[in-house]
C-alpha cells in the first residue's frame, strides 16, 4: 500500500496543519511510514499553498508526492495546477464554493466552505471538516486516529469544535452522495 | 524512547536540548524559525537561557561568550542570517570556542528564496569567513538525522573546540517523519584544567582534542582574543607563534580527518556511482532503485554525511573502481568540483543541478544514469 495525498489551497486556510494531523494519524496511531512536506509562499496569509502527505507500508526516500491519488482543492488555481499530477483513478475533492471547474474521473464537489461557515459562522475549521471528508471517501486513516492526532494539535478551547468539524466532514459526504 | 511525528528542524532542536545545549542566541529566520521556537519554549523550564538578539552578528556573539563562560550553545539561521555570522564564526574559530550553528539552506544569494529549498552554502559553509581556517559541516537527510547529527556536532565542538556548521535544507527541516527519539544521550563535559591557576594556558598545545578548558569566572587567567595569539592568548606577530596557531588551527580537522569522516554508501564496485547529500540524496537513492528495478544493472550510491572537512583520500578510496560519477546536488555544482578533485582524472563527472527552489526529482537523476 503507498498512497500520495495533495491538499493544495491558499495559505490561511489551515491546509498544512491537516496535513500534519492526517500524516499523524496514520504514521503515529497506526504504524504506518508517513512523510509529510509542505510548500508555501513568503506571505502569511494569500499565496498558493500546499502540502503532500504520503503513507506506505515501506520506507519512503522521495518525500513529494508525484503520481497523485488523492487530491484535495480549497482554491480554482490549485486544481488548475495540480489535476494534471493526479493518477488515471485518482480521487479528487473539492470544495464547491471556491472550485467551479474540475475535470476528472473521480470528482467529489462538496459544500465544505458552506457548510462550515452554517455551522461555526466562520471557516477556520474547514481544514478538519475537509479531513472528515476525505476520511469518509477514502478511508485512508480511521476516524479515531485522525481525533487523536487533532487532540495534540489544536489549542484546548477549540477542542470540542474542532472535533465536531470533523464529524460534520463526515456527514456531508454522507448527505451530497 | 518516544514515538512521535516531528519535522527536521524539531528533532534538530530536541537532539541540542539532549546534548546538553543551555544557551541559544537567534534570530528567527524561515526556514529555520521553529529551532528557535522550540528553545524559546523548552530551554527556560531546563534552566538554560534562550535570548532573541537584534541581529545574526550579535546572536553568534552573544554565543561565543556564553560558551567561554561554560555553557553548550547553539543557534540556527539561514541564507542571509549565515552571512552575517561569518565574521563571529570567524571569531569563534580563533578563540577556540565551541559553538554549533545550524543552517537551514534556502535558496540564495541575498533574500532569495524563503520558502524554497537550496543546497547553495556549501562553500559559504568551507569559506564563508575570511583567511585559512579548519570547519566541520554535516548535512543531514533525514528527521531522525536531524536529531542524530546535532548530538554529534556538539560533541565534536566540544572536543575540538571549534564551531562546527549543521547544514540542513529547507527540505530536511520542514519534512515531517515518525521518528523515536531516545529519553537521553550521552553528554560530553568539557575537562577540567589540571594545571595550577599559574600554570594555566588557555591555548596550551599539549593536547588539541579535549583540551582542558576553564571557563571565565572560574578565577583563571583567560585572554580572548580575535587577534592572532600565544599560548596565553595574548596577540603576537612573532612569525614562529603564527604559524604555531595557524598550523594547530589546521591540525584540529586534518588530524581527526578519519574521526570526522561519516558516509552511506551502496554498491560501489558498480561502473556508475551516484553521489548526493542532504536532501537530494533521498531523490539519487530514489533514481538507484528506480533504475534497477528495470534491469540486471547496479548503480553505486554515496551519500556524504560529512561535507568539511572534505576527505579527498578516503572519497578517493570510496570510488576507485568508478568509471562516471554522476553529482546530485541543488545548487550550480559546488560538491561536484570537489568530487572531480578527488577521483582519477579518467573518471567521468556529470552533475545533475537543480536551483530553482524545487527539490531536484528522481527522474531528473534517472535521465543521467
Amino acid at each position: 500500500m503507498r498512497k500520495e495525498i495533495r491538499l493544495a489551497g491558499t495559505g490561511g486556510q489551515g491546509l498544512i496543519l491537516a496535513g500534519v494531523i492526517l500524516a499523524e494519524a496514520a504514521g503515529v496511531y497506526e504504524g504506518k511510514k508517513v512523510i509529510q512536506t509542505q510548500s508555501y509562499g513568503p506571505e502569511a496569509r494569500g499565496g498558493a499553498s500546499k502540502t503532500d502527505v504520503i503513507i506506505s507500508d515501506q520506507e519512503i526516500l522521495y518525500p513529494k508526492a508525484r503520481n497523485v491519488d488523492i487530491l484535495v482543492c480549497l482554491s480554482q488555481k490549485s486544481c488548475d495546477s495540480y489535476l494534471h499530477d493526479l493518477v488515471e483513478d485518482g480521487v479528487a475533492i473539492y470544495d464547491n464554493f471556491y472550485v467551479k471547474n474540475c475535470a476528472s474521473n473521480h470528482c467529489f464537489g462538496l459544500p465544505l466552505s458552506v457548510k462550515t461557515r452554517g455551522k461555526f459562522n466562520r471557516e477556520i475549521f474547514m481544514n478538519i471538516v475537509l479531513l472528515g471528508a476525505l476520511s469518509e471517501i477514502t478511508k485512508i486513516t480511521q476516524l479515531d486516529s485522525l481525533k487523536k492526532a487533532i487532540q495534540s494539535h489544536v489549542p484546548a478551547a477549540t477542542l470540542e469544535n474542532n472535533l465536531q468539524a470533523l464529524d460534520l466532514g463526515v456527514e456531508v459526504v454522507k448527505s451530497t452522495h | 524512547m518516544s514515538i512521535q511525528l516531528l519535522s527536521g528542524n524539531e528533532a534538530c532542536a530536541l537532539g541540542a536540548l539532549k546534548a546538553g545545549v543551555r544557551f541559544f542566541a537567534g534570530y528567527p529566520i524561515t526556514p529555520s524559525t521553529e529551532i528557535a521556537e522550540m528553545m524559546s519554549e523548552e530551554l527556560p523550564k531546563l534552566g538554560g537561557i534562550f535570548i532573541q538578539m537584534e541581529d545574526e552578528i550579535a546572536s553568534i556573539c552573544a554565543m561565543v561568550g556564553a560558551s567561554a563562560a561554560g555553557m553548550k550553545a547553539m543557534t540556527a539561521t539561514s541564507g542571509p542570517g549565515f552571512s552575517l555570522m561569518q565574521e563571529g564564526i570567524g571569531y569563534a574559530i580563533m578563540t577556540e570556542v565551541p559553538c554549533v550553528i545550524v543552517n537551514v539552506q534556502r535558496g540564495g544569494p541575498a533574500t532569495g528564496l524563503p520558502t524554497k529549498v537550496a543546497q547553495a552554502d556549501v562553500m559559504a559553509a568551507r569559506w564563508g569567513t575570511h583567511g585559512d581556517h579548519p570547519i566541520v559541516a554535516l548535512a543531514p537527510w533525514s528527521v531522525m538525522e536531524s536529531f542524530t547529527l546535532t548530538v554529534k556536532a556538539i560533541e565534536i565542538s566540544e572536543r575540538l573546540r571549534l564551531p562546527v556548521l549543521i547544514l540542513s535544507d529547507e527540505i530536511i527541516g520542514h519534512m515531517r517523519e515518525v521518528v523515536s527519539i531516545p529519553e537521553s544521550v550521552a553528554i560530553h563535559e568539557r575537562k577540567k584544567p589540571t594545571k595550577s591557576k599559574d600554570e594555566y594556558l588557555h591555548y596550551h598545545d599539549e593536547t588539541n582534542f579535549d583540551a582542558p578548558f576553564a571557563h571565565f569566572g572560574e578565577g583563571f587567567r583567560i585572554h580572548i582574543s580575535g587577534l592572532t595569539h600565544r599560548q596565553d592568548g595574548f596577540p603576537t606577530n612573532d612569525p614562529k607563534v603564527i604559524k604555531w596557531k595557524m598550523d594547530r588551527l589546521r591540525n584540529k580537522t586534518d588530524l581527526n580527518r578519519d574521526w570526522l569522516h561519516f558516509d552511506e554508501h551502496l554498491d560501489l564496485d558498480a561502473e556508475t556511482v551516484i553521489v548526493s547529500y542532504g536532501s537530494s540524496a533521498r531523490a539519487a537513492l530514489e533514481a538507484k532503485n528506480e533504475f534497477e528495478k528495470n534491469g540486471s544493472k547496479k548503480i553505486g550510491f554515496l551519500r556524504l554525511i560529512t561535507l568539511w572537512p572534505f576527505h579527498y583520500m578516503k572519497v578517493a578510496e570510496l570510488l576507485q573502481n568508478t568509471k562516471r560519477v554522476v553529482v546530485v546536488e541543488m545548487n550550480q555544482g559546488q560538491m561536484t568540483r570537489e568530487i572531480a578533485r578527488a577521483v582519477r582524472r579518467d573518471v567521468q563527472v556529470i552533475d545533475v543541478n537543480r536551483y530553482d527552489g524545487e527539490l531536484i526529482t528522481p527522474a531528473e537523476v534517472l535521465e543521467k544514469l
